[in-house]
């Protein structure tokens, strides 16, 4: 007889890229991205708040585009590039979407951060100069409860002007 | 920062600084927990995870009312990877968070009482096989009567929710009268009497409740929670327990927003502290969404009836307020709640006689509580609108009336509330002035409209939960040899910045920086206790608890600094990190020398702190909710969009204007003002803790409408106006450099404000929040068949009112006594002038 609970039956294994590092886990078959990364991987960084795709709290980068965690299975993301907060910033610099948010009121309890912090890169990934009703549009996944969101939109027109200085230099 | 004109003259000379300029207060800088907050580093109770550990699960009861007849968990605890299974019988006690209120089992013993109320507790290795064991607990239930309103609640005595109360399901029925309010109603030339509804709401936190307990190396109990009130749970766990509170330590987490939800000693904390003791393991749980929808403790439905007589010139003679209260299973902080619906309406306006009677009801609803504004926001609602309406017969600007009646600072008002620094008027000018007020009311093309709304806030609520003697909050200060300080307190960081607050005034005391102070907040074995993070108190409380302890720091630094540098002590001046000479500045030592004077003096350099505030004057029974020592004062400006064809409401812009006293952090000030926007929009246009009743040929059972967040509405980016904030700083002496609360008051007045810029827009009447397009439609459908352009409730129950305390106003020769109190309870007041003008 089996006494091992489900969830210790670790019969699935993926080899991914988590913010730029390889990485293989074993993991029960039914788990999601987000509860790999949290309770198997110790990236306690991306955060919950339902569970069922309604909230945006955990939303990573997959392959660079921003997902809900809690609803991608594990066995979906072998071989995938996986981004979160703690891969955010480089070599112990914080990424300036990193220091706007931190410098301009944008996180209070710092709850649904990570998860706006993530899409904020996506979206000035993939369009350096969004308009402000475009930084609505692509975080409007994403609830916040604390900010009443102004803070958080001036945070990311900060930060997309430092790195356009930022690009503008190195070139 | 656009829409933001708060840099107060930084060349100002500040009264608490000694004349000095400040460096660290009123100065825009990063928050001390902001590097945390965006690495992802900051540690959620869930985050914790420690080894052997254990997961918790609770069954819940899927009836709003009935007996537990028999619980058998033997399949559960048979099944592989259960480790314990709990229920009633193993956490007896009675808990709640106020004293009068101890209504509460951890697990429900024999009755359950709203769908959600938690039966037995699975702990196991796994979460999902405590998830999966909940089902293999057989539970015989027997079915009772629902209580579904406070109207059935009302008309139903039996069966009774619970054995305590008024009677029947009547759980607190109040009744203060302040004057002769008939007589005021004679004096009057005008009388309105109307009626509101305002819906219940709930926190809505992102973060789920969680909690992790374990039994420490030397046996004692350690919870870590994501509560507000870490030293109210420290009691309730001592005493469900029934273990010494020494051996009990609560570490409240950072909380992922509170707004009031997380304040009471919960059920899931005392069953994984029961279950750690037991095991002697780690046992963790979180909550799934829904059962954060069933905790709650959120906005009260209250139905309320507003009687206020006016002299043409729109002062107020009299008020006359009833509240009819939606409390939910049990009774949380309801009976503050209650007087709370009565409490605030004079702090505004001045009104002279004042009456009020609140009903509290028990119904098989998850139970009601505090929820930011707690208890004063839906009469301010009633309250506002009435105002508009009176304004409008007497035709009169609203904006200007109500600059006609603010209540004049430093006075004591008609149920004895002390009020402070009052700058209403400047908020409501400023609003006027930036929103372009007079172009625009009454004056913009149909479908747009603009709307004003005041209101007022406790700083800090001038009773504890339970009554005691001691200050409300203490702060210890360590000063280490390297120049490092740390401050330990008990103040929770629920994301309105405590922490920083702490640290701001520390480093402007001492002349550091913000980041050279360590802290350890909200830990009931590090650090001396703060009462919690609720009634905006923190700021105040703690703020002026550490203000104190880093005086006193400084006292001890100067004295060993001045012996060093030969010169007179009080010449010495603190700031960028060394204590100089203010008439010579170049003698000097860096602060971490000074820090090895004083030790070196005086031995080691630790400091304490405390805050108790004043003794209010209102001495008469439920003269305890309401004081403070001080309000907080707001005035907003929405302007509306409304589709006269579909009803359809949007909000395209907001001014707001705040007197906050002092900004001690100006972009958490602004941040604080634009979430409280933020969140009374959401309850002025969307948010609803609804229920309905399963069909009949089911269990007919009275169940939550929309447990989840995707349809439990609530703003989105896409949703939320520009607003433009305004702060009035005027230093209030009573607050930390003359800080008041900024988190919960700014949201009072959105909800009105919305309903009286409906009214521009459309001339309809919205009398209930949330103000929906299905609402704004049936009340232009009333307006086209000529009959009240109005939707709200037309009725309001009769109530067997006690006979009221009546208390004479301070202008009519009262003592802040009821004079028709039993003499056991009325308090000698000896020195009544100097209570009434201290």
């Amino acid at each position: 007889m089996i006494t091992l609970p489900v969830e210790s039956r670790k019969t699935s294994h993926i080899r991914l890229t988590l913010n730029g590092e390889q990485v293989d886990v074993s993991f029960a078959p039914y788990k999601t991205l987000l509860e790999i990364l949290r309770e198997d991987l110790g990236h306690t960084g991306t955060k919950h708040g339902c569970e069922l795709g309604e909230c945006g709290a955990c939303a990573v980068l997959l392959d660079s585009k921003p997902v809900l965690s809690c609803l991608v299975l594990g066995v979906e993301c072998d071989a995938r590039n996986v981004l979160t907060v703690e891969g955010l910033g480089l070599e112990g610099n914080l990424h300036p979407l990193q220091d706007a948010f931190a410098d301009l009121g944008a996180a209070q309890c710092g709850y649904c951060t990570p998860a706006i912090l993530v899409t904020a890169k996506a979206l000035l990934d993939q369009q350096p100069q969004p308009s402000r009703d475009q930084i609505r549009v692509a975080l409007s996944g994403v609830l916040c409860r604390c900010t009443g969101y102004l803070q958080i939109f001036e945070a990311v027109e900060a930060a997309m002007v430092k790195i356009a200085e930022q690009n503008g230099a190195a070139k | 920062m656009p829409n933001q004109k708060d840099s107060p003259d930084r060349s100002v000379k500040d009264s608490q600084a000694n004349g000095e300029v400040l460096r660290v207060i009123g100065v825009p800088r990063r928050r001390v927990d902001a590097r945390a907050k965006v690495t992802g580093q900051t540690r959620f109770a869930d985050d914790i995870v420690l080894p052997r550990m254990a997961h918790c699960k609770l069954l819940r009861s899927p009836h709003p009312h009935a007996r537990i007849r028999k619980i058998d968990a033997s399949r559960a605890l048979a099944h592989p990877g259960v480790y314990l299974v709990l229920t009633g019988k193993d956490l007896p006690t009675e808990y709640g968070i106020l004293p009068v209120s101890q209504d509460e089992q951890a697990l429900c013993l024999d009755h359950v009482r709203h769908v959600g109320d938690p039966v037995a507790a699975v702990i196991a290795r796994e979460e999902l096989t405590a998830f999966e064991a909940l089902d293999l607990i057989d539970v015989e239930f027997e079915i009772l009567a629902t209580i579904s309103s406070p109207e059935e609640a009302l008309a139903t005595p039996a069966p009774r929710i619970h054995d305590y109360g008024e009677e029947g399901n009547v759980h607190k029925r109040v009744a203060l009268e302040f004057g002769d309010v008939e007589k005021s109603f004679a004096e009057a030339d005008e009388i309105f009497e109307d009626t509101f509804f305002y819906q219940g709401s709930t926190h809505l936190p992102i973060e789920q409740h969680a909690a992790v307990a374990i039994k420490d190396p030397e046996g004692k109990l350690t919870v870590w929670s994501s509560t507000q009130t870490p030293h109210y749970l420290h009691r309730a766990l001592a005493k469900v327990l029934q273990m010494p509170a020494a051996h009990v330590r609560v570490i409240a987490t950072p909380n992922g927003g509170g707004f009031g939800g997380k304040s009471d000693p919960f059920n899931h904390e005392i069953v994984v502290a029961k279950a750690a003791l037991l095991l002697d393991r780690p046992v963790k749980i979180c909550l799934t969404r829904e059962e954060v929808f069933y905790c709650h403790r959120g906005r009260h439905p209250v139905l309320m009836k507003f009687k206020t007589g006016v002299k043409q010139d729109g002062t107020i003679t009299g008020m006359h307020l009833q509240t009819l209260i939606d409390g939910g299973a049990y009774g949380s902080y309801g009976v503050a709640s209650t007087f709370y619906t009565g409490a605030l309406q004079t702090t505004t306006y001045h009104i002279p006689r004042y009456l009020f009677q609140g009903c509290r009801t028990f119904t098989n609803k998850p139970p009601c509580g505090p929820k930011r504004g707690h208890g004063t926001v839906q009469p301010r609602f009633g309250q506002e609108v009435q105002l508009d309406k009176i304004a409008e017969k007497l035709k009169l600007d609203p904006a200007e009336l109500r600059l006609g009646i603010v209540e004049s600072p430093n006075t004591v008002t008609a149920n004895y509330l002390r009020l402070g620094t009052v700058n209403l008027s400047e908020c409501i000018r400023r609003v006027v002035k930036a929103s372009g007020w007079k172009e625009k009311f009454r004056q913009l093309p149909e479908g747009r409209g603009v709307g004003i709304a005041c209101s007022a806030y406790l700083t800090g609520a001038g009773l504890a939960i339970y009554w005691n003697r001691m200050p409300h909050s203490g702060v210890q200060l360590k000063l280490d040899r390297g120049g490092g300080v740390t401050i330990f307190c008990g103040a929770t960081e629920i994301g309105q910045g405590s922490d920083d607050v702490l640290a701001g005034i520390v480093a402007e005391v001492l002349g550091i920086d913000t980041f050279d102070i360590r802290l350890f907040t909200g830990d009931t074995d590090l650090g001396p206790v703060d009462l919690g993070s609720y009634s905006s108190r923190v700021t105040i409380m703690a703020g002026n608890a550490a203000l104190q302890a880093a005086e006193r720091a400084r006292e001890l630094l100067r004295e060993a600094v001045a012996i060093r540098l030969e010169v007179p002590k009080e010449r010495l001046r603190f700031a960028d990190k060394h204590v100089f000479d203010s008439a010579a500045p170049e003698k000097r030592v860096p602060f971490h020398e000074a820090i090895c004077l004083a030790e070196a003096r005086f031995g080691t350099i630790g400091t304490v702190g405390s805050y108790t505030p004043p003794k209010s004057p209102a001495l008469y029974k439920g003269g305890g909710v309401g004081p403070s020592p001080t309000y907080s004062y707001t005035a907003a400006v929405v302007e509306v969009a409304v589709n006269p064809v579909t009803g359809w409401i949007t909000v395209p812009k907001i001014w707001i204007a705040h007197d906050i006293g002092r900004a001690l952090n100006p972009p958490l000030v602004r941040g604080q003002v634009e979430g409280s926007v933020y969140m009374g929009l959401g309850e002025a246009l969307m948010e609803e803790q609804e229920f309905r009743r399963l069909p009949k040929r089911l269990s007919h059972a009275l169940v939550h409408k929309f447990p989840s967040m995707l349809e439990y509405k609530s703003p989105t980016s896409l949703d939320m106006p520009e607003v433009v904030t305004e702060l009035v700083e005027q230093a209030d002496p009573r607050g930390p450099f003359g800080a008041k609360e900024v988190g919960q008051g700014p949201l009072l007045p959105i909800m009105p404000a919305v309903a009286n810029a409906v009214y521009d827009a459309v001339g309809v009447r919205i009398d209930e929040v949330p103000i929906t397009p299905e609402k704004i439609m049936k009340a232009l459908a009333e307006k086209k068949a000529g009959r009240a352009p109005r939707y709200g409730p037309n009725h309001f129950p009769h109530i067997d009112w006690p006979e009221a305390l009546r208390v004479s106003p301070p202008w009519e020769g009262g003592d802040g006594n009821a004079v028709n109190d039993v003499p056991s309870h009325r308090k000698p007041r000896p020195e009544k002038d100097k209570v009434l003008s201290s």
